[in-house]
């Protein structure tokens, strides 16, 4: 288990001019479950991938839930979606459907910012 | 020249029909992936096409299969569709006897009572007239029962019946108008001419007090428009089954699959499907969580007009129980699995953070838990203590860093990513030389099975316990508990295997026997492959399920997937166990067993001594 610990999120500076909070609520509207979330880490502590790396999806979910994006979606490209993390959730979130649904999501930005 | 203006209509719907069903025959058979073309050259010129014409008259005019499911329902598609059939192909050869020629105007068949009205002198004339008039009558029978269908749908023992679109209501509005309006042309024709019988006659002779003269020819006219609409609506609609299932049935019999991509098989299926309604009442989706827009007669119809959503192609357990009612045979799981798939990267690798260890002990098993199997650590400390009990040298792969088999990969649409991952393990298994491949989880299982390439053979721990028993190599003592057994999707619907579960079960206490078991068993809803419903709605099809199975009070549920087993014991309804755990709790031991041997040969002496 690599970094599933409380050091998660690096010293940064989050701007809320910039971040896109949008898109969480977008994966709201998808997975209603996900605002059940209390960032426990009990699904990183399980997870298959994160055995072999540095593969933490409560990262993940975090860093998106504030709007950082960056380097997210070939985070999520590592996710094997076996679903481990779903059924240790205590919380019932549907953490496999983020998982899927953040890929779909996150692409769809990019080819929203790439017509505009 | 037998003609009248009124068979106008009829001719141009049947010329479009001819013309259409042509033009999508010619783009499907296009659209066939490369080994299904491969396998329609191979065997069209042999003893498999005559085959698939007994299957045709079977399946596509008797409805074996219909009648098998639901007498009732068969009745009412038989008839109408059987009596039809042969209402066309005894009205052709009335007419070419009436004609004298085979070759006789093509809708003179369609139209015979109109245009033979003199006496009839010709051959069997009485009889045919007799034969059409019972073939109508059965026709209407279908008619009436399909009506019934429409307004009451459980007066033919079905829970829900389709909701239909605009143009299944147009072309279903004017198939219910085909036969009733034969009936009062002929009837009124009867009136005039006298040339009806038994049933045309006689409504004919109760109808001679009305203006016979005038309704006549409205009524044929009628009659050519109804059977125009229903040929112009027919390829939009739900009616594109008839001629769409003949090809289906020759194509399998040649030896054509579905294959991994959505392709001009694939459109033949979603063209084969009636919308009967027999997938929904097989849905937990529909009779446990109330959802009702998902079940796979929606989503084959959403995909043929172009508007299927991700919601509706994620929102499914892949359970099987479509497929496995379905009386057409459409695979509706596989055709989602192939909506599913993503565009692929190509050269991508996605797993190349992995640490593959390989084996350097020579083991004769590997074992493979899957990570299901790491949620519930009793079936693989159970499974440790059987190997050790039979004194197998086993390799477990995926005990300290394992990799996912690929298989959840797979069903979201992620094919290329699930590639990734199944040539990481078969490298893997690939450096064990083992002889087989061991697992406890259904969907590796199903996984191993059908996508990886493996030279030794696979066995589900289930079947590999019963090898087990029927080699001596473990010895069990029954319990005499009672047992109901759950089928899990993967293993039974997926997989075929249903009696080696049970074989061993057998062994070891009292095997009951549940309402819904085998191919009709349920989900436990804990399916990954839905990535749509939440936790309430897996809680509810759960629910539903335990009642069934624990009906009969048993004293454990037994199952054979980790996740079936997750799913249900927090259901708190009964003692859930893996089949694994039950053996590892009643093997003998070695030791043991020997002293048992001891104590029987004791008594046995002191019987014989005595």
């Amino acid at each position: 288990m690599k970094h599933w610990g409380f050091k998660i999120s690096k010293p940064r500076v989050l701007d809320f001019d910039t971040a896109n909070l949008d898109a969480y609520n977008r994966l709201i509207e998808k997975v209603p479950s996900a605002h059940r979330c209390l960032m426990c880490g009990a699904c990183t502590a399980t997870c298959t991938a994160n055995l072999h790396t540095e593969f933490n999806f409560r990262n993940c979910h975090l860093m998106f839930r504030r709007g950082q994006f960056d380097g997210l979606a070939e985070e999520l490209d590592k996710c094997m979606l076996c679903g481990k993390c779903k059924l240790v959730c205590p919380r019932g979130v549907n953490t496999r459907a983020i998982i899927y649904n953040l890929r779909i999501v996150l692409s769809d930005l990019n080819y929203k910012k790439i017509e505009s | 020249m037998n003609f009248h203006p009124f068979i106008l209509p009829f001719a141009v719907g049947a010329i479009v029909l001819f013309v259409i069903i042509i033009y999508k025959y010619v783009s499907w058979i296009k659209n066939l992936d490369r080994k299904q073309k491969y396998f329609v050259n191979k065997n069209m010129f042999t003893f498999k096409t005559i085959q698939a014409i007994g299957e045709v008259i079977r399946e596509a005019l008797i409805h074996r299969n219909i009648y098998k499911k639901n007498p009732v329902l068969g009745y009412m598609h038989m008839s109408l569709a059987f009596g039809w059939f042969l209402l066309i192909v005894v009205g052709k050869i009335e007419s070419s006897f009436y004609a004298g020629t085979f070759f006789e105007e093509p809708w003179l068949a369609i139209f015979f009572r109109y245009f033979a009205k003199e006496p009839h002198n010709y051959f069997m004339a009485a009889q045919f007239t007799f034969i059409m008039d019972f073939l109508l009558l059965v026709v209407l029978s279908g008619v009436f029962l399909a009506i019934m269908k429409r307004m009451r749908s459980k007066f033919l023992g079905m829970k829900k019946a389709t909701r239909h679109s605009t143009f299944d209501r147009i072309a279903l509005s004017a198939l219910w108008w085909v036969f009733p309006l034969r009936l009062l042309a002929e009837s009124i024709t009867a009136a005039i001419s006298g040339n009806g019988g038994f049933l045309t006659g006689s409504l004919g002779n109760l109808m001679s007090g009305l203006p016979v003269q005038a309704l006549e020819l409205p009524l044929w006219w009628a009659y050519s428009i109804v059977l125009f609409a229903f040929f112009v609506a027919l390829p939009f609609s739900r009616y594109m089954h008839i001629p769409t299932e003949v090809v289906l049935i020759f194509l399998r019999k040649w030896g054509a699959t579905a294959g991994e991509q959505y392709s001009g098989f694939s459109d033949i299926q979603i063209n084969a499907c009636s919308r009967c309604g027999i997938c929904i009442d097989a849905c937990q989706l529909n009779f446990a969580a109330d959802i009702n827009n998902v079940q796979s007669v929606y989503f084959i119809r959403d995909t043929r007009y172009g508007k299927l959503t991700d919601d509706i192609a994620n929102n499914c357990l892949l359970c099987g129980r479509c497929t496995e009612a379905c009386p057409v045979g459409i695979e509706t799981t596989l055709i989602r699995q192939q909506l599913r798939n993503k565009a692929e990267i190509p050269g991508k690798h996605y797993y190349d953070y992995a640490d593959t260890v390989d084996c350097e002990s020579k083991p004769e098993v590997v074992y493979f838990a899957g990570c299901m199997s790491h949620l519930t650590p009793s079936i693989i400390i159970s499974m440790k203590k059987i190997f050790e009990a039979a004194g197998v040298k086993y390799w477990f792969m995926d005990e300290e860093k394992g990799l996912c088999c690929g298989r959840p990969m797979r069903q979201q649409g992620f094919v290329q990513q699930s590639k990734d991952l199944i040539s990481k393990n078969m490298r893997m298994i690939h450096s064990s030389g083992a002889k087989i491949l061991v697992t406890s989880c259904p969907i590796c299982y199903k996984s191993f099975r059908d996508e990886y390439v493996l030279e030794i053979p696979v066995f589900h721990h289930t079947e590999y316990i019963e090898t087990l028993i029927n080699s001596n190599k473990i010895k069990l003592h029954n319990s005499g508990k009672s047992i109901v057994y759950h089928d899990p999707c993967e293993l039974g619907r997926g997989c075929n295997i249903y009696d080696s579960p049970r074989e061993v079960l057998k062994k070891i206490g009292k095997l009951q026997t549940s309402e819904l078991e085998r191919e009709n068993s349920l989900c436990c809803g804990g399916s990954l492959s839905n990535s749509v419903i939440d936790l309430a709605t897996q809680t509810k099809i759960r629910d539903h399920g335990l009642e069934v199975l624990t009906e009969s009070n048993p004293d454990i549920l037994a199952t054979a997937c980790p996740l079936c087993k997750k799913s249900f014991v927090h259901g708190n309804k009964a003692i859930v166990q893996d089949i694994a755990e039950i053996v590892a709790v009643n093997i003998i031991a070695e030791k043991q067993s020997k002293k048992l041997q001891l104590t029987k040969n004791i008594n046995e002496f002191e019987v014989n001594y005595k």
